[in-house]
C-alpha cells in the first residue's frame, strides 16, 4: 500500500546537503538540490553499500563517498563508467508550508 | 552596531550586483539593500548569452543568483523596473512604477546599450542590437522564420552573434569596416587566421565595408554599401560597440563624459553616489570587459564596506575568447610601436600562431591563436611586470631555447607489455587503454569513462596522455585539452590566475565566469575550486562545505561500513594521565569498537556512530586531530635531549610548538611533520613532508618525504641555528606549498614537478621568505576549532542526526 509522509521541513535539509531517515529497515537520504528540488533514494550504494546521504552532490548527481559512484538522484541510475540504480522514492514539498512528504510503499 | 544604513543598487546586471555580493560578504549586517533592474530576470552571466544563442544553455543556466538568493539575503529586488529619477538632493531614486527608495549610498550600474549606426533604414522591422535576453530571443524568433543574416561589425560581440546565427541554421555574412577582424584584441596576421577558420565553418565576410543605408518597406530586406554595391538580408544585427548608458545619471546631474565619471574610489561628482561597470568612465577609459568590471566591484565593496582599500587604478586587459572552436588570445599592448620589439611565430599547418611584444627588458602585451594556454602565464608577466631578460625566447617557444630535446618517454610506453598495470588504482592494464583508443576514445576524460583509468588518484594522467598519443590515429575528432577535470578544459595555473584578476569569490562565480561545462561540477573541481578560492582570499572567502568529502565536512574519517573514527589532537604525540582517562571513559561510554593507536603516535577511536560524533567530541575536550583532512595532520617526535643520552635538542618542545603553530591548517594535501633529536632519526622525518633533524648547534630541514603509495626520501632544504629560524623557514615552506602546489598534490609530488632548486631560491631569499611567513600568519589567524564550532551550532549539529521518525501520515 502507497502512504505518503509528512517527513521533513524543506529548511532542515542544507542545499546541496542531506538528512537520512528510516522507515522498518530501510533507510532513507534525502537530498536538497540548488534548484530547491527534494530527492529521496535508499540510502545504500550498489557497489559497496556506501551510505550516499554522506556523498557530495553536484547538480542531480551525489557522488558516493567511498568509491565515488556517481547517482542521479532524479532516476536512481548509477552514471558511466558504472552501472546499478538506487530505489527513488517519490517526494512533494508543499510550496505554502516548506513541508516536506514521501511517498513510501 | 547601528542602524543599518540604505544601498540603492540601479542596475541589476554582472557589475552591481557583484559589487552588492562582495558588500554581504565583507559587512553583511551593514545595509538594508535595494536593487533595480530594468530586465524582467534575475542578474545573469551576459557573457553566455552567445551560448544560449547557440542553443547550448537555456535561460535558467546562465542566473548567477536566482530570486531566492535574492530573498535570502534579504534584498529587495524590482525586475522589469527601471529606476527614471534620481533625487540627489532627498537621496532617493524613483522608478518607471513609481516605486521610490532614499538612499545613504547609491550606486548606478546601468551599464551600456548597443551603438546603433544612424543609418538610413535603422528603425525597420528586423534590425537589432546584440545586449541582452530579449534579443537572444528575437534572433531565434527570426532563424525560423527567415535564412539570410547580416551582422554588422566584425568585432568580438559580432562573431559572437554571428556563431549564434549560424548554429541557429541561417546563412550568416559579417559586415566589417575594418580590413581585418577584432583590431581591438588581434593584430593582422591572427585575424587572418581567425577568418579562415570561420569561414571554414560557413561564415562569409564582406571586409572593409561600410555600410551606407539599410534597405526594404517596413521590415529590412537588405544592406547598401558605400560602394554602391548591396546584400539581401531578412535579419541584421548591429553590433558595431557599446556605449555606456548615461542618460540617468545626466538628467541627475552627475558629471558624465563619455560614461559617468569616477575616481579612484569609484566615486561620481555627487557624494554618495558611486557608479561601477561598462557605464563608468576611469581615468578616460570606460571598460567592456568583465575583468576589470569585477576589478572595480571588489574596490567599491570595500569603499561600502569601510574596509581599506588602495583604490582602483585601471585594468591591464586580456582578452580569452572562443570563436566556434578557436581560441584565441591577446592582453596588454600587442601592436608594434616605436620604442617596442617583437617576437613571433605562425604554424599553418597547426594553425596556432603566437606574438609577444617586448619593451626594454619587459613584456608588454602578447596575442595567441590556435592554442591560448600560455595566456595565463603570459598576461600574469605583463602585469607583474617583471624583467624577462634572457627569457624571451623561452616565452615565445615554451621550452629553453639551445637545449636537446629529452629521450621521448613514448619509447618507454611502447615497449611496455600489454598486461602492465598503468592505473593502479583501478588495476587498468596498458592493453585495456590500448584497446579503448582503438575503439574510439579520443580523449583521457572517455577513457577514463570506459576503463576507468586515471579515475580516482589521477597519478596516471601522463601515461594515459601518452597512450592516446601513441595509439590514437590522431583523426577521432578534435582533442579536447583535460583540464583539472572533465567539467573544464583549463588547467590549475589559468584557473587560479583568473580568480586572482577577476577576484572571483565563490565557487559558483568561477564555475559561471570561466564557463564550466558543467553547471555545480563534479567530486573532482569542486573541493579543488575551495581550496584554491581560500588560499587566495583567506579573509573574505567563506568555505563552503558543501564542496568538500565527507570526511572533511562531519571532521572524522569515514569507515566503509558508513561509521566515522575519532583522533583528538595530541600535540607532538605527549599525553597525560588525565586525557588517557577521558579517551578511556569516552571509550567506554559509547561502546567505541576499537581503541588503536596510529602510526602519527595519536589514539583512534574507531568505528564511531555519526550521531555520536559530537557528544563525544564534547565529553572529549580535546581539539580536532585533523586526521581526516587534507590539512596538518601530526608532528611525530622522538624524545630528544628531555630523556634520550643521544638527544642533542629539544625535539619534544620543537615539535609542539610546530603543531600549535601550524594545526587547523588547510593544505593541498595532507601534511605530516617529525622532528627528531638527533641524526638517528627515531621520528623518521625523512620521509615526511618536513622533517626536523637536530644537529649539534642547529636544526636540518628536510623537505618533500613521503612513506606512503611512492617512498621518497626528503631532501635537504637549509641546516639553521635557531628554533625562530626552523619555525620561518617552515611558514615560508607550508606557505609556498599551499600557493603553489595543485590541490591533491602532496609535498613529494610537487617538490618533483617544480624542483627543490626553485623551491630554494624563493625561500633563499629573506624578504620572499617573511613574505610567505607573513601570508601563512594571516591564515591561521582565522582559523578555529571545527569540533567546537560544531559542538556549539544547532545548525551545524543537525546534519549529525537522522531525521526524527516519520510522524504523521496523511491520505
Amino acid at each position: 500500500m502507497l502512504t505518503k509522509i509528512k517527513i521533513a521541513h524543506v529548511q532542515d535539509i542544507d542545499v546541496l546537503g542531506s538528512r537520512t531517515f528510516t522507515v522498518g529497515d530501510k533507510e532513507i537520504a534525502l537530498f536538497r538540490l540548488s534548484d530547491g528540488s527534494v530527492h529521496a533514494v535508499e540510502n545504500r550504494c550498489p557497489h559497496k553499500g556506501g551510505r550516499l546521504s554522506e556523498g557530495m552532490v553536484c547538480g542531480s548527481n551525489v557522488h558516493c563517498p567511498l568509491h565515488d559512484w556517481k547517482i542521479d538522484l532524479r532516476s536512481g541510475n548509477v552514471q558511466e563508467p558504472d552501472h546499478g540504480s538506487v530505489i527513488v522514492y517519490e517526494t512533494e514539498v508543499d510550496a505554502a508550508t516548506g513541508s516536506v512528504y514521501i511517498t513510501i510503499d | 552596531m547601528g542602524e543599518k544604513k540604505k544601498l540603492v543598487l540601479v542596475g541589476n546586471g554582472m557589475a552591481g550586483m557583484r559589487t552588492v555580493e562582495h558588500v554581504l560578504k565583507l559587512a553583511p549586517d551593514a545595509y538594508e539593500i535595494t536593487v533595480f533592474g530594468a530586465e524582467p530576470h534575475p542578474n545573469y552571466n551576459r557573457i553566455m548569452l552567445s551560448s544560449v544563442l547557440a542553443g547550448g544553455s537555456d535561460m535558467k543556466e546562465i542566473v548567477i543568483n536566482d530570486l531566492d538568493w535574492y530573498a535570502d539575503n534579504g534584498i529587495r529586488l524590482y525586475t522589469g523596473d527601471a529606476v527614471v529619477k534620481i533625487d540627489t538632493m532627498k537621496k532617493k531614486v524613483v522608478s518607471e512604477s513609481g516605486v521610490e527608495a532614499g538612499y545613504d549610498a547609491l550606486i548606478v550600474a546601468t551599464g551600456s546599450n548597443p551603438f546603433m549606426l544612424p543609418l538610413p533604414g535603422a528603425n525597420k522591422e528586423g534590425v537589432i542590437g546584440f545586449r541582452d535576453i530579449k534579443d537572444c530571443h528575437l534572433m531565434m524568433e527570426a532563424s525560423k522564420k527567415y535564412k539570410k543574416a547580416a551582422v554588422i561589425g566584425g568585432g568580438l560581440l559580432g562573431l559572437e552573434a554571428a556563431r549564434g546565427l549560424l548554429h541557429l541554421g541561417m546563412d550568416v555574412s559579417v559586415i566589417h569596416i575594418h580590413s581585418y577582424l577584432m583590431e581591438r584584441q588581434l593584430d593582422e596576421p591572427a585575424a587572418k587566421m581567425l577568418q579562415r577558420e570561420l569561414e571554414a565553418q560557413g561564415m562569409k565576410f564582406l571586409m572593409a565595408k561600410q555600410t551606407a543605408a539599410i534597405r526594404g518597406g517596413r521590415r529590412a530586406d537588405g544592406l547598401e554599401f558605400a560602394d554602391g554595391s548591396s546584400l539581401d538580408a531578412d535579419l541584421i544585427v548591429m553590433a558595431v560597440g557599446i556605449k555606456p548608458n548615461v542618460e540617468l545619471a545626466n538628467s541627475a546631474g552627475l558629471q558624465v563624459n563619455r560614461g559617468i565619471v569616477v575616481n579612484d574610489f569609484l566615486e561620481t561628482s555627487v557624494p554618495g553616489v558611486y557608479a561601477v561597470g561598462e557605464c563608468a568612465e576611469h581615468r578616460g577609459i570606460a571598460y567592456g570587459l568583465v575583468a576589470p568590471l569585477y576589478e572595480q566591484g571588489s574596490v567599491l565593496a570595500k569603499r561600502l564596506a569601510g574596509v581599506e582599500t588602495g583604490g582602483y587604478t585601471g585594468s591591464v586587459t586580456s582578452t580569452k575568447l572562443k570563436v566556434s572552436g578557436v581560441d584565441v588570445f591577446s592582453a596588454g599592448y600587442f601592436m608594434d610601436a616605436p620604442g617596442t620589439r617583437s617576437m613571433r611565430i605562425q604554424d599553418d599547418l597547426e594553425g596556432t600562431y603566437k606574438k609577444i611584444v617586448l619593451q626594454d627588458d619587459k613584456l608588454v602585451g602578447a596575442v595567441l591563436f590556435g592554442d591560448t594556454s600560455d595566456g595565463a602565464s603570459l598576461f600574469a608577466k605583463i602585469k607583474s611586470g617583471e624583467s624577462v631578460a634572457g627569457k624571451e625566447k623561452e616565452l615565445l617557444l615554451g621550452f629553453p631555447a639551445g637545449g636537446g630535446a629529452a629521450a621521448s618517454p613514448a619509447a618507454r610506453l611502447a615497449a611496455m607489455a600489454d598486461d602492465e598495470i598503468i592505473c593502479g588504482c583501478n588495476g587498468v592494464s596498458k592493453g585495456t587503454i590500448v584497446n579503448a583508443v582503438k575503439d574510439g576514445c579520443g580523449t583521457v576524460g572517455e577513457i577514463k569513462a570506459c576503463t576507468k583509468a586515471s579515475g580516482s588518484c589521477g597519478g596516471c594522467k601522463p601515461l594515459v596522455e601518452g597512450l592516446l598519443e601513441l595509439y590514437g590515429d590522431g583523426t577521432a575528432g578534435e582533442p579536447v585539452k583535460e583540464g583539472i577535470c572533465g567539467c573544464t578544459s583549463l588547467g590549475r595555473d589559468e584557473i587560479v590566475e583568473s580568480i586572482r584578476a577577476m577576484s572571483l569569490k565563490s565557487v559558483k562565480e568561477v564555475m559561471n565566469v570561466l564557463e564550466w561545462r558543467e553547471p555545480e561540477g563534479c567530486s573532482k573541481c569542486r573541493p579543488a575550486l575551495n581550496y584554491y578560492l581560500g588560499m587566495l582570499w583567506p579573509a573574505e572567502y567563506m568555505d563552503e562545505k558543501e564542496s568538500r568529502f565527507a570526511n572533511e565536512r562531519y571532521h572524522a574519517n569515514i569507515q566503509k561500513d558508513g561509521t566515522y573514527s575519532v583522533v583528538p589532537r595530541i600535540y607532538g604525540g605527549v599525553t597525560s594521565p588525565a586525557d588517557l582517562k577521558r579517551i578511556a571513559a569516552v571509550a567506554e561510554k559509547y561502546d567505541v569498537p576499537m581503541v588503536k593507536f596510529t602510526g602519527g603516535q595519536r589514539i583512534d577511536l574507531l568505528g564511531v556512530k555519526k550521531e555520536d560524533l559530537p557528544k563525544i567530541w564534547a565529553e572529549l575536550d580535546m581539539p580536532s586531530g585533523h586526521a581526516y583532512g587534507k590539512a596538518l595532520r601530526t608532528v611525530k617526535t622522538c624524545v630528544g635531549s628531555t630523556f634520550c643520552r643521544f638527544g642533542t635538542q629539544d625535539s619534544i618542545g620543537m615539535g609542539i610548538a610546530l603543531e600549535k603553530a601550524f594545526e587547523r591548517l588547510n593544505t593541498p594535501g595532507k601534511v605530516k611533520l617529525a622532528v627528531s633529536g638527533c641524526p638517528r632519526n627515531c621520528a623518521e622525518a625523512t620521509i615526511k613532508d618536513l622533517g626536523v633533524v637536530a644537529i649539534d648547534g642547529g636544526w636540518e630541514l628536510y623537505v618533500g618525504g613521503n612513506g606512503g603509495v611512492k617512498v621518497r626520501a626528503a631532501d635537504l632544504l637549509c641546516t639553521v641555528k635557531t628554533e625562530e629560524e626552523v619555525m620561518e623557514w617552515t611558514a615560508a615552506y607550508l606557505q609556498f606549498y599551499r600557493e603553489q602546489a595543485n590541490w591533491n598534490e602532496r609535498t613529494a609530488q610537487w617538490v618533483e614537478r617544480v624542483g627543490l632548486e626553485t623551491i630554494k631560491a624563493v625561500l633563499e631569499n629573506a624578504e620572499e621568505r617573511q613574505a610567505l611567513a607573513a601570508r601563512i600568519e594571516e591564515t591561521l589567524s582565522r582559523t578555529t576549532d571545527p569540533w567546537k564550532e560544531i559542538i556549539n551550532s544547532e545548525e551545524l549539529r543537525k546534519n549529525f542526526e537522522p531525521l526524527p521518525s516519520a510522524e504523521q501520515v496523511v491520505g
